[in-house]
């Protein structure tokens, strides 16, 4: 295994431009939460051509609904949920400069053509494993859409959040090729 | 007859939407070691390995393992000799739930569908009801997450189609499906009867304890091509590419209308959440 590469998020172009399908990342820093109802509400935002309640130029969004935090923690279990509802939405979000996702499942062909385009990355973080990813996030506090409940957008403080490339700027896919490696 | 009281039952539900959600099973952990050694992809080991990290995580300091706590799908065997007492019994498993997705920090995932406006106490649970001899209730707690569910299937293929077809139909499936559900998964066979009949049985077959086969010799058979088949689709865990894409197949069928030959596909995810308790 290749070692894990340490990211300070907000992401550049030149950050993304160096990661490729399969590197091992360690996020540090802000991140946002964001899921299918989240997704539409800032869509539809941005086709009305009205601001966002969150900047996205250089940041990245987690598909994540998290479960209710206990007392004395920051956050619930909070694991990946499938990233393919957010297909419809991830285009548009990246050409107003969203740099990273992350979730788990395959992505539309769309999308990765638009992470090509627009100079983004797709990262896969373990599925089911949200109380140990729970562990790497540090401050969880809710900055839009309360009334959505577990799908409101949360800025959450990460430090050393471990994801995979899946789908990198230059159109390689790590889904497809695992498959094509371990396929008899 | 034996008095339950609805009471005994908010109770127990209460606890088993905790436990469920809470504690990995022994079965489901004994794969995950079985997986480990076989795993060939460095990755999927990995992976392996943060899905054990987590369930000791969630066992110690009492958190959900996933944040997609389900739907609440309850499966009630209610002894013909059990008279229920001291209130309405659908009610009370959803009390039951709503006290466990509370009180357990349980994420509540159900919601209107149109509006999609949280019910914010994750009622109404998916309560499956079935009357057996004796004087027991078996209640049957296994927490639904969206992300497999989706993966699920339901096809009125054609008596033509033949065994093989039907072979053919479930692997293409767990393939499509790829690294959507979680995988590695577990794969719920459905076989004959109607059309709810059969989604019912594929979902039935999810409560098996992994590593347990089907009892006709037939089924055990099929579930062991349909395993090695899928396994050499090369997914692998959490589809990065692996030999282990599912832990295990379960089979379970019944007969069909001479003019149909009907199969349902249910997927879970690794964590084959299932709690059952005796009242």
């Amino acid at each position: 295994m290749s070692q894990a590469i340490r990211l300070k998020t907000p992401l550049s172009d030149a950050d993304v431009a160096k990661l490729k399908a399969g590197d091992k990342v360690l996020l540090n820093g802000v991140i946002y939460t964001g899921r299918d109802a989240a997704h539409k509400r800032l869509y539809d935002l941005v086709m009305e051509g009205k601001p966002l309640p969150v900047d996205l130029k250089g940041q990245v969004i987690y598909y994540v609904g998290p479960a209710p935090a206990k007392p004395g923690q920051p956050i619930g279990s909070a694991g990946p949920t499938t990233s393919g509802r957010m297909d419809v939405f991830s285009p548009k979000l990246m050409e107003i400069g969203l740099k990273g996702m992350i979730g788990k499942g395959m992505r539309k062909k769309e999308v990765v053509e638009a992470m090509k385009k627009h100079k983004a990355v797709y990262f896969a973080a373990t599925g089911g494993a949200g109380a140990l990813l729970a562990k790497a996030i540090k401050k969880a506090e809710v900055v839009a859409y309360e009334d959505l409940g577990p799908e409101a957008i949360s800025r959450l403080e990460v430090e050393d959040f471990p994801v995979i490339v899946v789908n990198d700027t230059a159109g390689n896919d790590l889904y497809a090729e695992g498959m094509r490696k371990y396929a008899r | 007859m034996r008095e339950i009281n609805t009471r005994q039952i908010i109770e127990v539900v209460k606890k088993l939407c905790i436990e469920a959600n809470l504690y990995l099973e022994e079965d489901v952990l004994a794969a995950f070691e079985k997986g480990e050694k076989m795993e060939e992809s460095p990755v999927g080991k990995e992976v392996f390995q943060q899905l054990k990290e987590n369930a000791r995580l969630a066992r110690e300091e009492k958190v959900a393992m996933c944040q997609d706590t389900g739907l609440a799908v309850v499966f009630v065997e209610l002894g013909q000799d059990v008279h229920i007492v001291g209130g309405d019994f659908n009610a009370a498993i959803n009390e039951g739930v709503r006290q466990g997705y509370q009180e357990g920090y349980l994420r509540k995932s159900a919601c209107h569908c149109f509006s999609r406006a949280n019910t914010k106490d994750n009622t109404p649970a998916v309560i499956h009801l079935e009357m057996v001899p004796g004087d027991k209730m078996k209640i049957t707690l296994a927490p639904k997450g969206g992300g497999s569910e989706n993966m699920s299937t339901v096809n009125m293929l054609s008596p033509s189609d033949g065994l093989e077809g039907l072979k053919n139909r479930v692997v293409e499936w767990v393939k499509q499906a790829g690294s959507n559900p979680c995988p590695p998964v577990v794969v719920g066979v459905g076989v004959g009867g109607t059309f709810e009949q059969t989604a019912l049985i594929a979902k039935k077959a999810l409560l098996r304890p992994l590593g347990q086969k089907n009892p006709d010799p037939q089924l055990a058979a099929l579930e062991e091509e349909l395993l090695t088949r899928i396994n050499n689709l090369g997914i692998g865990p959490q589809g990065l590419g692996g030999r282990i894409t599912a832990l295990a197949v379960h089979v379970e069928m019944v007969p069909c209308h001479i003019a149909s030959f009907p199969l349902a596909v249910n997927i879970n995810c690794h964590a084959h959440r299932h709690k059952e308790a005796v009242i």
